[in-house]
């Protein structure tokens, strides 16, 4: 049976007390008026104008010495402020909340160790494209290169983790620094953008009005595409008896899923999705491959291999989707739309590019795409489908993927998801069954174990009211668990689903394929979830036998605050299918049910 | 293959880091990298002599165009240019040769700019095989020292090369 908390009323009490002990989320107030003049103003003062006319509604992060001007003006602005356990946790609320909303995700941290600890935020945002400002303190600029009391090169560090990052030494560039980096966060190829501020730059009041004009003439993204090449993969596909649509993140990003739909359906051409993609392309759809790649639908990965067209849109070739580069999609041309120009022919050599934006390039190949039946190659896919379907097998113990299957039946299949990573995501992404974009919610580029709490609570504050979960594996969980704490204090109800085998798991399957079931270092015993929970004020639930899966998720789902439903899965427990590291992607491992 | 690749960059702290940051980071190898200024106060030029085969090249200059401070970047392959290499290099010679290092000096129309007892120093600028040549010609006598710019372009013709150059970051298709 489901089994309740243990835990002494009293503990919980304490718990709860302590997480009231704070100011409400404050009423939203009306607009504010931009001020017509900035001279008179320190730079902290200009910092919080430029992000209330950026249109920021919520700030994730933690404060620090050098970030003391900009706090004090933070006491009374009308944005949430989210005071969140650990600067990783701000980074990834921030990422959550942009891949969710799609609008750019704001997060704050003060210099040396602040900002260091971003780091693996930004990564993660930096390898799946989302738009993220990041402002770090710094030092006051006479001290900067001293060795100074918390100093740390933060543009130096971050360089080559963000799309962009500058270091602002006087108040009079804070305000174009900002506005810069809003603009540059979210246009072309999105991305995150860290601005570093001495803190002698937000002290200092403004003697004369400051020139906010952006000011980047290296800088001018491709956003239409060229009609030439449009017409000509348009011919490429209309010519082409087997095109496959393969679909990445990017058409998320495009908000390109309207007009992908409708090309796929007028050419019935076959639509996989990459794992950053889940959601661009309704799966209930007979056009619906599912995900490609090392662990994606043998139906995906063998039309892939297959088809005389592909068409990758957003998407960059990663080679977690293509295993061996040089079998990949052998017997087709391709075609690749995207807004990078240097994400084109970098993996493999492009027959047809199109730089620009995904949805004004598919939204203009519409007209040009030949309704077409196809029959034989949707019969074809169809028979693959039927062979293979993605499955799991039965019996007494809690069977991961029965939880999400359940999970994505009682929420309808419409709540907002985040993950952390290993053989849970892998789960997630083929088992809950995606309708719409952005309700994926993943570290696909990075890999970063630790991201499904704090993204789900950053997609939370995005989406008052709605159902976000966090589906987790205990490794990731136990990375980022602290911010459990931040859920509860800012009563953000999400429910956190933590597959507990007691390993890594991804790691322990492959010292189970390949090194001989040698389980070096992946025993990773999990402590009471329900204890864990419960003692940071949020609701822990255990399940333990199949039969009960669907009255726990119920009752998660039910309950009103943050609820953490630790799952006692099978622990040896794989995920299939799976394409090895090096192996050409029809050289799949069915696993033990096919 | 060498290929010479000019960027015309923001005049601003940090843009080197940037540009070298990503050269180590996506395992490009450079073998010379020059940074100076232009007729225009808010720019500068670097000049970039890379190693690869074409396909690397090509994310050379796209990787560079990505970077939001660079203004223009100019791949030379395939047009007319100019390229200027500039060495000193002291000799070790007694004063009994010096007049054949002058003479090989002014073969290359090289100039000698410091006499010392035992070594002898020129000044020669050109393109880089040109360079070599001189080199592989006074190795014989001792290098004791050597120090080259690393080269820099310019397109021949009326044409300015940055004016001509793509904009940063579009693709030519």
């Amino acid at each position: 049976m489901t089994k309740k908390t243990q835990t002494s009323p009293k503990t919980r009490t304490a718990a709860k007390t302590r997480a009231k002990a704070k100011p409400k989320a404050k009423a939203k107030p009306p607009r504010r008026k931009a001020p017509t003049r900035y001279a008179g103003m320190t730079g902290a003062q200009v910092f919080h104008e430029m992000l209330l006319a950026e249109g920021v509604e919520t700030v994730f992060g933690i404060p620090g010495g050098v970030l003391l001007p900009i706090f004090d003006v933070l006491y009374d602005t009308p944005m949430q402020f989210v005071l969140t356990r650990h600067e990783q946790g701000a980074a990834h609320m921030a990422d959550g909340y942009a891949r969710s909303t799609g609008k750019v995700g704001v997060c704050l941290a003060t210099s040396g160790p602040g900002a260091t600890n971003l780091v693996t935020g930004l990564a993660t945002a930096h390898m799946d494209s989302v738009p993220i400002v990041a402002v770090t303190g710094q030092v006051v600029s006479s001290l900067i290169g001293n060795d100074a009391f918390q100093e740390a090169d933060t543009t130096g560090i971050t360089r080559p983790v963000t799309k962009h990052n500058v270091l602002v030494r006087r108040a009079e560039d804070l305000g174009r620094a900002i506005r810069e980096a809003f603009h540059i966060a979210r246009t072309g190829r999105p991305g995150p953008v860290l601005v570093d501020i001495a803190k002698d730059a937000t002290m200092a009041v403004l003697d004369r009005e400051p020139d906010l004009a952006i000011d980047l003439p290296g800088y001018r993204p491709t956003a239409t595409g060229h009609m030439r090449q449009i017409r000509a993969a348009a011919a490429a596909i209309n010519a082409a008896e087997r095109p496959v649509l393969y679909v990445g993140g990017g058409v998320i990003i495009a908000e390109a899923s309207d007009a992908l739909r409708a090309v796929a359906a007028k050419g019935r051409i076959p639509v996989t999705t990459t794992l950053t993609a889940m959601g661009a392309f309704d799966e209930t759809s007979p056009l619906a491959l599912q995900m490609l790649g090392m662990h994606g639908a043998a139906a995906a990965n063998y039309a892939v291999q297959g088809c005389d067209c592909l068409i990758a849109v957003g998407a960059r070739f990663d080679d977690r989707v293509t295993g061996k580069i040089e079998t990949f999609a052998p017997h087709a041309k391709i075609i690749h739309v995207d807004i990078d120009p240097a994400s084109i022919s970098k993996n493999v050599v492009v027959d047809i590019p199109v730089v620009g934006d995904a949805r004004d390039i598919m939204e203009k190949m519409l007209p040009l795409i030949k309704a077409r039946r196809r029959s034989a190659w949707a019969e074809q896919i169809a028979k693959w489908k039927a062979r293979f379907p993605l499955r799991y097998g039965g019996g007494g113990k809690v069977k991961p993927q029965h939880v999400i299957e359940t999970l994505g039946r009682l929420t309808d299949h419409g709540a907002i998801v985040a993950t952390g990573v290993g053989q849970h995501q892998m789960w997630a992404a083929q088992f809950y069954g995606w309708r719409r974009p952005r309700q994926f919610v993943t570290s696909g580029g990075l890999g970063t174990m630790g991201f499904g709490l704090p993204a789900a609570i950053g997609a939370q504050f995005g989406h008052p009211g709605q159902t976000v979960v966090d589906i987790d594996g205990d490794g990731s969980f136990a990375m980022t668990m602290t911010e459990l704490f931040t859920a509860v204090r800012y009563d953000q109800p999400v429910k956190v689903v933590v597959m507990d085998n007691d390993y890594l798991g991804m790691v322990r399957q492959w010292q189970e394929m390949f090194y001989g079931r040698r389980y070096s270092a992946s025993e990773h015993p999990c402590p009471d979830l329900v204890m864990l929970a419960e003692s940071l004020g949020a609701k822990g639930m255990r399940v333990t036998e199949s039969s009960e899966v669907p009255d726990a998720v119920a009752e998660m789902l039910r309950a009103e605050g943050p609820v953490v439903l630790a799952a006692a899965i099978d622990p040896e427990e794989n995920v299939f299918p799976m394409v090895a590291a090096g192996k050409s992607l029809d050289e799949m491992d069915m696993g033990r049910l096919v | 293959m060498k290929h010479v690749i000019t960027a015309l960059v923001q005049n601003k702290p940090g843009v080197l880091a940037h540009v070298a940051g990503m050269f180590s980071a996506r395992g490009f190898n450079i073998d010379s990298l020059v940074v100076g200024r232009t007729e225009n106060a808010d720019l500068s030029r670097m000049t970039i002599v890379v190693i690869g085969d074409d396909r690397t090249v090509e994310q050379v200059r796209k990787q560079l165009g990505k970077l939001i401070n660079v203004v223009r970047v100019r791949d030379f392959q395939d047009i007319e240019f100019v390229e200027r290499d500039l060495m000193l290099v002291r000799v070790a010679v007694t004063p009994q040769r010096r007049a054949e290092i002058v003479e090989l000096a002014n073969t290359f129309r090289g100039k000698v700019v410091d006499v010392a007892k035992q070594s002898l120093t020129v000044e020669l600028s050109g393109p880089e095989d040109k360079l070599e040549a001189f080199i592989e010609l006074v190795r014989p006598y001792g290098i004791r020292e050597l120090a080259r710019t690393g080269v820099i372009a310019m397109q021949r013709g009326d044409q300015n090369s940055a004016r001509a150059a793509a904009p940063a970051g579009s693709q030519t298709q």
